[in-house]
């Protein structure tokens, strides 16, 4: 690898883009952070062609020497890769909804997303124990602003309740960061990887950590914050909220609760299999009365993110590279379903899913486009959606056929609601004449949702693009947890081995099971 | 076999082409080229079908693409082509071709035509992959494709609430059936390592004999726990009872979807599943007998339904349900031979029925109920043969040892297996089938006398009334003026109320015609490959072909070959005498068996049942969850009674201003970076 710090730039040119932006008129302050973004894009594809698939573990690492023991320690290796790439994927898509619909404070409104870009970069980058917990927690700082300023009605208690909760969770996970930092005598991620800590202190130091990413995530029942954050935040918000935040919680686990507590993860994987069939049955039934569609979509995301966190728990490599699928599907579908709803919202000011109706007639190709991610997000095979679920899925039915029973009512259940939604939005009559003379896609929006499109079909029909990068990495997690991983339920027992026809399967499904 | 790479991906660009191009692209191109696309793919599919039925082509693979691979987890994209697939090769496209040509003239008045011939090119390539399939995903995908296109088929015009109710309920109640799908794929990956269909039918028997798996906390066999949950995707998708309901309401799509989709294709999709799999299936007694008996019930339950519906789609809808009851008790008694047999010629013979019912609706100024028809049979005499055809074809009419038509063969095939199967269970599927069968002859035959035979009865019908009277309101037009003076000479004592149906165009005859002599001579010509003796050669071990069963088959006594001509004949008579002879029999029946008769027709109270324990709790658990717990518990006492409390605590929090927030993230920066520092430089 070349010694150029790549990753150090892409945090630099969003913050020069924030500072550059924070006195700037509104027609300036977009342009600027449209270009921002794109550079931070086209850095981010840069690094994931020169990353070297199959090589070292960590790469692009940098570090120099801060004040007081504090060190500037950044690296990825490839789980951090595909969410870095995520959020530059996702930036240029969040300024170009937030195009025409931003107009009060708009270099300020700017500026916040391009200092979010440097933070949410930094989570997925850092090295370093506390510089992650402050890229962390401050990277909530800039979403608090974007809805409780740019937001709806009701911002000022959505954005107390989104503090609120993820204040709690953090202060928690802090304190278990010094003691680790303590006795540890490291703040070295990869360093703390693989440190095996007590089992005993394992199991606080778990619960302080799930208590941040659980309300990240978020896990049913600390996740009603997210409802009314989406419904106040303004389309871009809404749009990095759901397609880069709510990956923080995963990313968490998948960094820290699984690698640097196995034990307590094997012990704690009942709580959190219990948590999560009972957030997709309940946000399901939930998402499927709800009346506002940023909340219905907001329900649903609670529901996808349970399948994540059941894949990860599943403890082998199905249900975390489907983890790993789902977080960045969801990242594109959700966000592109906030878009959709975004464009919409923008033409009729309202978001109550009885004000539309025919939207098929007049608007046929956002009927395509809003087809295409409900069907995602329902996980029709041949979009992202399906491949990540059906991993998880998988791995986890390899623990628990009970769980993988009750999650697996998800596929239902999100088809009720999607199509439900779907067919009071854009089927029927035009039964509101504003609704009925909504114009169909525009330039910029076509723009924004055809790159969507692309990925979400790419990543259904040729997934490996996305597998290749992590297998090492999922690889080496397993790996790491596989001394501590539960025994699954199912034990299936081959009666009769006759050697002639028994052949390799057998053999392998037999220690699949062992394990 | 590299054709198949034209015959699959042909019809997903043309769908492509036609539905992005739509009305840019105009109607007739869009038509051109989603037509074009399945005539080349049929044109390509019968050498490969007639290749094997030669025996001169052997099973290939015809690797596509990679698709995932995850820890010892991998499949492909891959096209397989066996005997199998090569009968749904040619099912497919030939239905697929006819039904396509076919709607250029019924869906002539439609303005949206691109976005249907799409649709239909887009189901096409789906079911392609479907039977392609050479790994239980790919599998999946197809079968989750054709959902797709049925639902937005289904919900084709899209303005109608109910067709919109239809397409929802489709791709949902179908989904109950995936969720055993995928639970079957999750087991079958757990106990064999692989979803590759091939390694994991070579294996089965070896593997699964005798071996127990733990499945929701209880121990079970391991078949029987695989197969029964991918026979429950199979009873989604074929419309089995329990997962049926979604079926008759599908007839709201238009009616050329109904032929090629609702019977011919997709809905057959479950018993060529279960016959791709028939030796996983064949390691497990006890799930081959959960299919016998659900495949009986489905065969009987829908065929007593069928026999009071009013609406003639339904009608046809009913009768496919119960085709496929008997398609999978074949199944469940080892002749998969003959499930696949009686697949391929009711593709051809349903097909025949749903466009010649089509055709009739045409004629009838989209009229759908029966009760509205009467003597077509000299207005539109090409369709009344046609649909003559199907319903010789579909009652089994035919002289044993000599020959008949399509489904004659297949049927009396299906019910001589059930009889020479020998078992308990296997009896009361043959009887189940041989009072289905009379059923079957009663409603399709009181289909044709309701529809072609007696007096019109079209006046009292709001379609006809709506088009006489618009023919009335524009005047003596191009298409009124011919006959406009009969309107008024006439008091219409005829019935007719005036109305002229007329028959349909040559682009819906020609299919017509086509399917007509599938459903004559289909039984017949393939009879030896299918089902006889020896004929395992045909198949060359793409299903599991039991020469015993076929020999008890040809030995079965001659009440068992006869019998199904017996009733065919009996629910014949009873159709002539109650619609023709004696017209007020019906009514007579009715007033008798009042209870039986509404407990038919509205279909055993399978909906209501469903809505009551199914939509509406889960409904109200959605509000309870809302209201009560989200609001009502966890915000109450979690952030707001926290916010409650800071309010109470100090009055100048209250101040929930951005500048707050600024303030309090700079404190909690500065403490962090404070408490760190210490933490290292101690």
């Amino acid at each position: 690898m070349s010694g150029f710090p790549i990753l150090s730039l892409m945090l630099l040119v969003p913050l020069v883009g924030a500072v550059a932006v924070l006195k700037a008129g509104r027609e300036q302050a977009r342009m600027i952070a449209l270009v921002a973004t794109l550079i931070d894009a086209v850095l981010g594809a840069m690094l994931w062609a020169k990353f070297d698939i199959g090589g070292a573990q960590w790469q692009f690492t940098e570090r120099a020497a801060l004040f007081a023991g504090f060190e500037w320690k950044l690296g990825i290796d490839g789980i951090a890769l595909l969410l870095i790439a995520l959020t530059v994927f996702l930036m240029p898509i969040c300024i170009g909804a937030s195009w025409n619909s931003i107009e009060k404070r708009a270099g300020e409104y700017y500026a916040a997303f391009l200092l979010m870009e440097t933070l949410m970069i930094g989570v997925f980058a850092a090295q370093d124990l506390f510089l992650f917990y402050i890229m962390f927690e401050a990277g909530l700082i800039p979403m608090y602003l974007i809805i409780g300023i740019w937001g709806g009605a009701d911002r000022i208690y959505a954005s107390y309740k989104f503090f609120l909760y993820t204040l709690f969770g953090s202060v928690l996970m802090l304190i278990a960061m010094f003691w680790m930092a303590n006795a540890a005598g490291t703040t070295d991620i990869p360093t703390l990887m693989q440190y095996n800590f007590p089992v005993h202190a394992q199991t606080w130091l778990w619960l302080a950590f799930f208590a941040s990413f659980a309300v990240k995530m978020p896990m049913w029942p600390v996740h009603t914050w997210l409802p009314d954050a989406h419904v106040q935040a303004p389309t871009a918000g809404s749009v990095i909220l759901a397609g880069v935040l709510l990956k923080m919680g995963g990313y968490g686990f998948i960094r820290f609760s699984l690698p640097m507590f196995p034990e307590a993860s094997a012990q704690f994987a009942p709580l959190v299999w219990g948590l999560s069939m009972a957030a997709v049955v309940i946000t399901s039934l939930i998402a499927l009365v709800q009346h506002d569609i940023k909340k219905l979509i907001a329900y649903s995301s609670v529901a996808h993110m349970a399948i994540v966190t059941i894949g990860l728990f599943a403890f082998n490599q199905q249900g975390l590279e489907g983890s790993m699928l789902i977080m960045l599907s969801h990242g594109l579908v959700a966000g592109a379903l906030f878009l959709a709803v975004g464009v919409i919202y923008d033409r009729l000011h309202t978001r109550e899913i009885d004000r539309y109706g025919g939207l098929a007639i007049n608007m046929p190709y956002y009927a395509l486009f809003f087809l295409l991610f409900t069907m995602a997000s329902i996980g029709l095979p041949g979009t992202s959606g399906f491949v990540g679920e059906f991993l998880s899925l998988m791995g986890v039915y390899q623990m628990s056929s009970w769980v993988a029973l009750v999650c697996t009512t998800g596929i239902i259940l999100g088809a009720a609601y999607m199509l439900y939604l779907y067919r009071r939005v854009v089927f029927g009559v035009q039964k509101n004449e504003d609704a009925a003379a909504m114009p169909d896609l525009d330039g910029r929006e076509w723009a924004m949702m055809v790159p969507l499109a692309i990925v979400v079909l790419w990543m259904g029909v040729y997934p490996e693009t996305f597998l290749a990068p992590m297998r090492k990495d999922i690889a080496a997690l397993e790996a790491r947890l596989a001394p501590a991983s539960p025994k699954g339920d199912s034990d299936v027992k081959i009666a009769a081995v006759k050697p002639a026809a028994e052949g390799s399967h057998a053999e392998m499904a037999h220690e699949g099971e062992a394990h | 076999m590299s054709s198949i790479l034209i015959i699959v991906f042909l019809p997903l660009l043309a769908a492509i082409v036609a539905g992005l191009g739509n009305k840019k692209l105009g109607l007739v191109p869009a038509k051109i080229v989603t037509t074009g696309a399945l005539f080349v793919s049929c044109a390509l599919s019968w050498p490969i079908f007639l290749s094997f039925l030669n025996g001169s082509a052997e099973a290939a693979v015809v690797p596509v693409l990679h698709w995932v691979k995850s820890g010892n987890l991998d499949f492909a994209w891959a096209l397989r082509v066996d005997t199998l697939t090569a009968v749904m090769l040619v099912v497919i496209t030939s239905v697929s071709a006819l039904v396509h040509l076919y709607s250029w003239g019924y869906m002539s008045e439609e303005p949206d035509q691109p976005r249907f011939f799409a649709y239909l090119s887009l189901f096409t390539f789906a079911m392609l992959m479907l039977v392609t399939a050479d790994n239980l995903v790919q599998m999946f995908f197809g079968w989750e494709g054709v959902g797709l296109a049925s639902y937005l088929l289904i919900g084709f015009w899209f303005r109608k609430p109910s067709a919109n109710a239809a397409a929802m309920k489709a791709f949902v109640v179908n989904r109950v059936g995936d969720l055993g799908f995928m639970m079957g794929i999750f087991g079958v990956f757990l106990v064999f390592g692989t979803v590759s269909i091939p390694a994991i039918l070579q294996n089965a028997p070896a593997v699964l004999n005798g071996s127990t798996i733990g499945f929701l906390g209880h121990r079970f066999d391991t078949a029987t726990v695989l197969c029964i949950l991918l026979f429950i995707g199979a009873m989604g998708k074929s419309a089995q009872l329990g997962l049926h309901t979604w079926l008759p309401d599908a007839m709201e799509g238009p009616t050329p979807v109904s032929a090629l989709i609702h019977a011919a294709t997709m809905v057959t999709a479950g018993v060529f599943m279960v016959c791709r799999l028939s030796p996983l299936f064949e390691t497990s007694p006890t799930a081959l007998s959960f299919v016998t008996f659900i495949g009986a019930a489905t065969c009987f339950f829908a065929a007593t339904v069928g026999t009071t519906q009013t609406d003639i789609k339904r009608v046809i809808a009913y009768s496919t349900c119960s085709q496929l009851g008997y398609m999978f008790f074949a199944a469940g008694v080892g002749a998969y031979g003959a499930a696949m047999f009686h697949l391929f010629t009711h593709a051809f013979f349903k097909a025949l029925l749903f466009l010649g019912a089509g055709s009739v609706i045409h004629a009838m100024h989209h009229e759908q109920d029966m009760r509205y028809y009467g003597g077509l049979r000299k207005h539109i005499p090409l369709t009344y043969w046609a649909m003559m055809a199907g319903t010789l074809a579909i009652t089994g009419v035919g002289i044993v040892d000599v020959g008949g038509f399509a489904g004659f063969h297949s049927k009396d095939a299906i019910l001589e297996a059930a009889y020479a199967k020998g078992t308990e269970l296997s009896h009361f599927a043959f009887f189940m089938g041989i009072f289905a069968a009379l059923l079957t002859s009663f409603y399709s035959w009181r289909l044709v006398f309701l529809t072609f035979f007696g007096k019109p009865r079209w006046e009292q019908s709001e379609h006809i009334q709506h088009a006489v009277h618009d023919a009335h309101g524009h005047g003596h037009d191009d298409h009124a003026h011919d006959h406009a003076h009969d309107h008024h000479d006439h008091a219409h004592s005829d019935g007719t109320a005036g109305y002229h149906p007329h028959e349909s165009p040559a682009n819906m005859l020609a299919p017509l015609g086509i399917l007509s002599v599938g459903a004559v001579a289909a039984g017949f010509v393939f009879q030896h490959a299918f089902v006889s003796e020896g004929t395992g050669e045909f198949w060359k071990g793409a299903l599991v072909f039991n020469e015993h069963l076929i020999h008890a088959m040809h030995e079965a006594p001659h009440w068992v070959k006869w019998a199904p001509f017996v009733v065919m004949a009996t629910g014949l008579l009873i159709a002539w005498y109650g619609y023709i002879k004696n017209t007020r029999f019906p009514a007579a029946f009715v007033d008798q068996f009042g209870f039986l008769y509404r407990f038919l027709l509205n279909k055993w109270y399978f909906d209501e049942l469903y809505h009551f324990i199914f939509v509406r709790p889960a409904m109200a658990l959605g509000r309870i969850f809302w209201k009560v717990g989200d609001q009502g518990i966890i915000d109450r006492f979690g952030p707001n009674g926290a916010a409650w409390v800071v309010q109470k605590g100090s009055k100048a929090a209250v101040k929930l201003q951005s500048g707050y927030l600024y303030s309090y993230a700079l404190v909690m920066l500065v403490g962090l970076v404070g408490a760190i520092s210490w933490v290292i430089a101690r």
